[in-house]
């Protein structure tokens, strides 16, 4: 008997397995992930501007009280064209979009933003995408929330939909 | 027209699995033995079409036809030739059916090759097979249809260029052929279980395909290792990736099943055991394909999947290896109990191998799965490193090396220690000289390399002594093959423990001009020019490279690693130079522009770095000639020895 019992071991050892395998299959969804870098203060940097005689972005902007979207785009990035419509209608209902252009030259950039809109109050390049790590962005489009105090409130991976502009809003503390 | 015809091949091909596994199963009972004869065509057939479907779909690869959908999503035009040939395995739905043409080429050839296996164990063994591709074939034509066309696209997306290098025409298929070759040795295990037939004849039969298996297995490793060596640029031979590691599992299990069986053959010992790893080995390979296949996790290997894939690969499996374990557990007690042996002797050592390895591949499938379980019952994120399996694997496979070394040195069935002793005294002699020499010359390297350099030297004479004062010329050639397999082990050990001890790193900024150091090693950066590739453009450092530079000597050489920028899809690599010598490699890379117009320049000397993949090797080559010996001698020597031990 006791042999008996040993021989269907190794079958409840794999249904066991099976169904860690299960949970896991149907654990996939990465939105889940939490940003680590919610909650935290938008790590000091200066970026230069991407347009001479405009303003480029630094920590500073992002402490005056008023709260800000950060888009970590650029205009190699197609993702990024699909996302420019949905900025501009933020930037429409009174939102302020920063945005950081990652390995980008000013000539790209003027192209992709008469082409597609602008929906940023200033851009600062980021050539050597060291910003955007530091910020804990590691691809784009990614669209970061900024509270007033430059904390980071929430970090959105991917391209922001017109479904996200309600949560967005909600978040920067405005009324569609 | 061309995926039009694969896919039928691929639905006949589909239809015939199905034929296979009814007629088999059918014809298993001696009621209908008259249906046996139609088996083995059966097979055949069935492979002849799989492999029309794979040719059919290296043909639109070869011929960019973007009307096809995986061609369109996976290569490009302006490819050259042969990444667009060795492209067609290099995705999800290419693998998947690169993966059944091999299991039907192995169902084939055991149809056509296999002659000492009791009929009604081999048609229930072919039965087995074709249940396997069956599934298989399900989830290619439901859920990973290679052929799906799409309209309108005219260039395609491209390979990732890290797959674009020689490695991807030879790693997978070999790998392949070992994982999947493991399901010869599963079906014999079921045909055995069916047919109540667990022996040492059915071992002789079974053993050429497992080793078969295994010696692709070894090289599918050495050589998937070497790869991810030059190619990903970070100076690293082996990952500890979950996908790797899930290649390393069937591995340890084989290498488990190709020493019980000769136990099982011999000796007519460890009847059950046999069956449990032979069941075990392509279990590990069917849950490494998952694992790989599903998208659970993420690695260098994977490609995107979509989650109802996985579920589905998930369902296979536990049809196939749970009905097999049902199978075991119901059938095995009425296996009656092999021969018994005594506590000290060659059988004894090889369960305590058995069981180490065991105990190996229970560690290494620990850390591979545990984040995972954790992950999904907690939502945690953890990584289970390179520390782990180091430090608990490590030592466990030194003691692993030792009874190697001992184990061919035993006789069957009972030996004394004392003749033991006599017999390992030269192998433990050089094993501490080399810990004596290492302690005093070589300064603090760590234990677990100190230990494995000396196990290394331990087990390099050990190896060779079963040849001592033999007749070479009468030494069968499967003998030869055990003491290449385990010298290479000791070679690759010392690889590795020298790899850990020896290498010297040097990360550093510099301008045209500079010098710096590097082992015995002194390398001038004279600059950079811009190359173009056939779909890339590449910026190369060329470095200037002295050796003795120290002491003044040594003809300079030039080495040139690139950073290559691809354009469909665009993605930066990093191609590494690397210089071999007969001590070592050196290896450089060429990183970032720094902000002051510095390069980042990543430079490693790797002493006896090579000996790893040399032993990997030679074990595949004892194997191959493990193999061979066993052929020969049973086409043409079992009539003049009576019975092949």
């Amino acid at each position: 008997m006791k042999r008996g019992l040993i021989l269907w071991l190794p079958l409840a050892l794999v249904l066991a397995l099976f169904a860690v395998f299960w949970v896991g299959l149907h654990r996939q969804e990465n939105h889940d992930i939490a940003s680590q870098m919610v909650g935290k203060p938008l790590p000091e940097f200066t970026a230069p501007a991407a347009f001479h005689g405009q303003p480029g972005a630094s920590t500073a902007l992002f402490r005056d009280g008023k709260p800000r979207l950060l888009n970590v785009f650029a205009s190699w990035c197609v993702p990024c064209v699909a996302e420019v419509p949905v900025l501009l209608r933020l930037k429409a209902m009174g939102v302020e979009v920063v945005g950081i252009a990652v390995h980008d030259t000013t000539p790209a950039l003027a192209e992709f933003l008469g082409k597609n809109g602008n929906p940023y109050s200033r851009i600062g390049l980021d050539e050597t995408s060291r910003l955007q790590i530091a910020i804990g962005s590691s691809g784009v489009p990614e669209t970061f929330v900024i509270d007033g105090q430059g904390r980071i409130v929430k970090q959105h991976i991917g391209v922001v939909g017109e479904d996200d502009i309600p949560g967005l809003l909600a978040l920067l503390g405005q009324r569609p | 027209m061309i995926a039009e015809a694969g896919l039928a091949a691929l639905w006949f091909a589909a239809a015939l699995a199905l034929a296979q596994l009814v007629l088999g199963a059918l014809a298993t009972s001696e009621a209908r033995a008259e249906l046996r004869a139609s088996i083995a065509p059966v097979a055949i057939i069935q492979a002849l079409f799989v492999v029309t479907a794979f040719v059919c779909l290296i043909a639109v690869f070869a011929r960019s036809d973007m009307s096809v959908l995986l061609v369109a999503e996976n290569s490009h035009s302006a490819k050259p030739m042969i990444y667009k040939i060795s492209g067609t395995w290099g995705n999800h739905e290419g693998s998947m059916l690169m993966w059944v043409t091999i299991l039907a080429i192995a169902g084939a050839t055991i149809a056509l090759f296999e002659r000492k296996l009791r009929a009604d164990t081999k048609v229930a063994t072919l039965a087995a097979q074709g249940a396997i591709a069956l599934g298989f074939y399900a989830f290619l034509l439901f859920a990973s249809n290679p052929f799906a066309r799409i309209a309108g696209v005219i260039e395609g997306q491209g390979l990732n260029p890290l797959l674009q290098d020689p490695g991807l025409a030879f790693h997978p298929p070999t790998l392949y052929a070992g994982y999947v070759g493991m399901s010869a040795a599963f079906s014999f295990a079921v045909g055995a279980l069916v047919t109540r037939n667990v022996g040492p004849e059915f071992a002789r039969a079974m053993r050429p395909w497992i080793l078969g298996a295994w010696v692709f297995l070894t090289i599918g490793i050495t050589a998937g290792s070497y790869w991810s060596y030059y190619t990903l640029g970070w100076g690293g031979w082996w990952f500890w990736d979950p996908v790797e590691n899930a290649s390393l599992m069937p591995w340890l299990a084989a290498t488990a099943l190709i020493h019980s069986v000769t136990v099982l053959a011999t000796r007519d010992g460890l009847r059950a055991w046999t069956i449990m790893l032979a069941v075990l080995a392509f279990s590990m390979s069917m849950v490494g394909t998952f694992l790989v296949r599903s998208g659970i996790l993420t690695s260098v290997h994977s490609f995107a999947v979509d989650p109802r894939r996985g579920v589905f690969i998930l369902e296979l499996l536990a049809i196939y290896i749970g009905g097999a374990l049902t199978l075991f557990a119901l059938r095995v007690g009425t296996v009656s109990e092999g021969t018994r042996f005594d506590p000290f002797s060659r059988e004894a050592a090889l369960v305590a191998n058995n069981l180490l390895l065991t105990v190996i591949l229970i560690v290494v499938m620990a850390g591979t799965l545990y984040p995972l379980a954790l992950e999904g019952f907690t939502g945690a994120k953890i990584s289970v490193g390179a520390p782990y399996f180091n430090s608990v694997a490590g030592p466990l496979a030194l003691v692993l090396m030792l009874i190697m070394a001992m184990g061919p040195l035993l006789r069957w069935r009972s030996d004394r220690p004392s003749l033991l002793l006599r017999r390992v005294a030269p192998a433990m002699l050089a094993g501490v000289i080399a810990l004596a020499l290492l302690i005093a010359l070589a300064g603090p390297i760590g234990l677990l390399p100190l230990f494995g350099l000396a196990v290394a030297a331990l087990v390099a004479v050990a190896s060779v002594a079963p040849l001592w004062k033999r007749n070479l010329a009468r030494t069968p050639l499967f003998t030869f093959g055990m003491v290449i397999a385990h010298l290479g082990c000791a070679v690759s050990i010392a690889g590795m423990a020298c790899e850990a001890a020896f290498t010297k790193e040097n990360l550093v900024a510099v301008k045209a001009g500079e010098t710096q150091l590097i082992g015995p090693f002194a390398v001038t950066f004279a600059g950079l020019r811009e190359l173009p590739g056939p779909n890339y453009t590449a910026l190369e450092g060329v470095l200037l490279v002295a050796k003795g530079a120290r002491n003044g000597g040594g003809k300079p050489f030039i080495m040139a690693p690139q950073l290559r920028q691809f354009t469909d899809p665009p993605m930066l690599t990093n191609q590494a130079a690397i210089r071999t010598f007969w001590n070592g490699q050196l290896y450089l890379t060429i990183g970032e522009k720094e902000f002051d117009g510095r390069w980042l320049l990543r430079m490693w000397w790797k002493p006896f770095v090579t000996l790893i993949w040399l032993g990997g090797a030679m074990i595949a080559l004892g194997g191959a000639l493990a193999l061979l010996g066993r052929v020969r001698r049973d086409i043409f020597g079992s009539r003049k020895t009576g019975v092949a031990a």
